[in-house]
């Protein structure tokens, strides 16, 4: 049987089971509209740590965890972490992989790495190739901040179509076999190609990646043969305010509007009063509310369908240095609720 | 592949669009608290220099320096308690176009880097910023020095 | 009266650098190079003097005003010693600030750690 659809999309035949999964947030991010999803708080963003750096490995790890004790599933059986952030050769998952020795696949797709990672694990249970698996992503506004703008204590004022790396891990436990009551399954997702509208200001990440987002979601309509209203909620990664409002505005152009249904991470992260301008970005901020609302939404029955598609801008430091534009991405991914209780 | 010219009117033609999304910066606003907290900073330094001159009897241009050193030495110990950023997030360039800019500058990413030890991190980053505005500052003086050699 | 004219003078300076930094897409660090620098080449010009005798510490204390002191200091020397004030004119009048602000930079930056967000 062929799994694929089009030439960007795939179906998964034995659709793997969302076993657990858990989100860990940032102290300004627990202060925020979404707080109550949150399965745990940081009473301080250094976490006990010494360096930033430490302090978000030491919450990616928490994050996945938790995600194990919710799947009650055993750190000894799970065969596969996947994961990443947004450090230099991603200093954050490989700390949270020494600790937790767990076969590690690192994962790099800026912040589009929670689909990603859930792409690839949903590939290796489906086909077999691993019972459990554990998908996780991490960002930190300490960390981040330093390595792609200006130092923390920096005088400086914020643009207003600057976001905020939100300070936050998501993990999930994808697995082959359900668990009792638990019966969230990932049936379809679309891998998306990377779309470079030349923008070159790091202050406008969400214009950047919104049209490789419109073209991920045209593409997996298509490919899936489905229309918007097929779903119960869309939910783009980190596009912030000014990203949502042009992903809205394009998708209207192409025909095919998605206002109803249709959400942004963050967008949703802050409120006006939190002063973040633009709204939240980094891994963390899609993984944590994919990995902390949508999947207990699923679970109480308010969601049954949903598509959830983290968006990255891949851009480093030497990258924005030299002048050149800010490539985006964006990944698909399809959850559905099986049954009803 | 599309050539080089229309990716770049593409480029160009989707920045526009994005601004139709992209909320204005308060010009006004922002101009007018810059306005009054650099003219403040300034006129503050000269209060201090005034009375410095008057009570401790010092010369113009050692009062001058010495309120050139009390200025730098409050925005860095400000930059330390983690009060600068607060207080730039207000004042914009009001305090980011005095010498407190510069000095907040310096310390910014060097506590930043702490990690990294002494030498490489708090030593070396102490010049990340204020290193080219040194290099290009002294630079201009020089070429200052050899243009009032040429002319003489 | 003195003081109304460092006041304008200063506020006018950091009005400027303002403007920069909302209208066009320069980063801070690059205002701070444009002013140091600016400054020095008014004083090549003559221009800067004139504007430090009005507004005082108006003048002085907003970067240009550095950028200034570091001209001013090499074209002084360069009169009173020759060629070789142009290397060591500019240092030398802004000898105390440049040194005060990297000693107590670094001792700062050794005492204090990074804050988290507010």
């Amino acid at each position: 049987m062929n799994h694929q659809r089009g030439k960007q999309s795939i179906v998964f035949s034995n659709r793997p089971y969302v076993v657990g999964a858990a989100a860990v947030v940032g102290v300004k991010e627990g202060q925020g509209p979404q707080r109550k999803w949150f399965d745990f708080i940081l009473e301080d963003d250094i976490f006990g740590e010494k360096t930033w750096e430490k302090a978000e490995g030491k919450m990616l790890k928490k994050a996945i965890d938790l995600a194990l004790g919710d799947g009650r599933v055993p750190e000894k059986q799970v065969d596969l972490l996947l994961g990443g952030d947004l450090i230099n050769q991603l200093m954050i998952a490989n700390y949270a992989a020494r600790d937790l020795q767990i076969p590690f696949l690192g994962l790099y797709g800026a912040c589009s790495t929670m689909t990603e990672s859930l792409i690839m694990g949903s590939v290796f249970i489906d086909g077999g190739y691993a019972s459990n698996a554990v998908c996780a992503a991490s960002s930190h506004y300490c960390t981040a901040e330093r390595q792609f703008r200006m130092p923390l204590e920096h005088g400086n004022q914020r643009p207003p179509s600057a976001q905020w790396t939100a300070t936050a891990s998501g993990s999930m436990v994808l697995s082959g076999r359900r668990s009792p009551g638990r019966n969230i399954r990932i049936s379809a997702a679309t891998i998306g190609r990377v779309v470079d509208p030349g923008i070159k200001d790091v202050n406008q990440m969400g214009a950047a990646m919104a049209p490789a987002a419109v073209d991920t979601l045209l593409t997996h309509f298509r490919d899936m043969d489905r229309t918007p209203s097929d779903y119960d909620v869309i939910l783009s990664g980190d596009l912030g305010n000014i990203g949502k409002n042009i992903l809205i505005d394009m998708m209207e152009k192409q025909g095919c509007p998605v206002t109803e249904q249709y959400n942004d991470c963050g967008a949703l992260m802050y409120t006006d009063s939190q002063d973040v301008h633009s709204g939240g970005s980094g891994c963390g901020c899609s993984a944590s509310i994919f990995s902390g609302r949508v999947i207990k939404e699923m679970r109480q029955g308010t969601l049954r369908r949903a598509l959830i598609m983290s968006t990255g801008a891949l851009l480093s430091t030497i990258s924005s240095g030299q002048g050149e534009s800010i490539p985006g991405i964006a990944h698909a991914v399809v959850l559905e609720a099986e049954g009803g209780e | 592949m599309k050539n080089n010219k229309t990716k770049k009117q593409e480029a160009k033609q989707y920045e526009a669009y994005v601004k139709e999304f992209t909320p204005k910066p308060k010009v006004l606003v922002n101009g007018v608290k810059a306005f009054i907290t650099g003219g403040l900073i300034c006129a503050a330094a000269y209060a201090v220099q005034t009375w410095l001159i008057r009570t401790m009897n010092l010369g113009e241009d050692a009062a001058k320096t010495w309120v050139t050193v009390l200025l730098i030495c409050t925005a860095q110990l400000l930059t330390g308690l983690g009060w600068f950023d607060t207080l730039a997030k207000f004042c914009g360039a009001g305090c980011i176009v005095p010498i407190t800019g510069f000095a907040n500058s310096m310390v910014s990413p060097a506590i930043e880097y702490k990690a990294e030890g002494p030498v490489l991190g708090v030593g070396a980053k102490l010049f990340s910023v204020a290193g080219p505005v040194l290099v290009c500052g002294i630079t201009a003086s020089v070429v200052a020095g050899l243009i009032q050699w040429c002319m003489r | 009266m003195e003081y109304i004219k460092v006041f304008v003078t200063g506020g006018m300076i950091c009005l400027i650098g303002q403007l920069l930094l909302d209208l066009t897409k320069l980063t801070a660090p690059r205002i701070l190079v444009i002013f140091v620098v600016s400054g020095a080449v008014l004083q090549i010009l003559g221009l800067y003097e004139p504007l430090v005798e009005f507004g005082k510490s108006g003048a002085t204390v907003p970067l240009p005003g550095f950028g200034y002191a570091l001209a001013k200091g090499a074209m002084e020397a360069v009169t009173e010693k020759g060629i070789m004030g142009a290397l060591t004119g500019g240092l030398s009048s802004a000898a105390a600030g440049i040194t005060a602000a990297i000693g107590f930079g670094y001792v700062v930056a050794l005492l204090f750690s990074p804050k988290s967000i507010r």
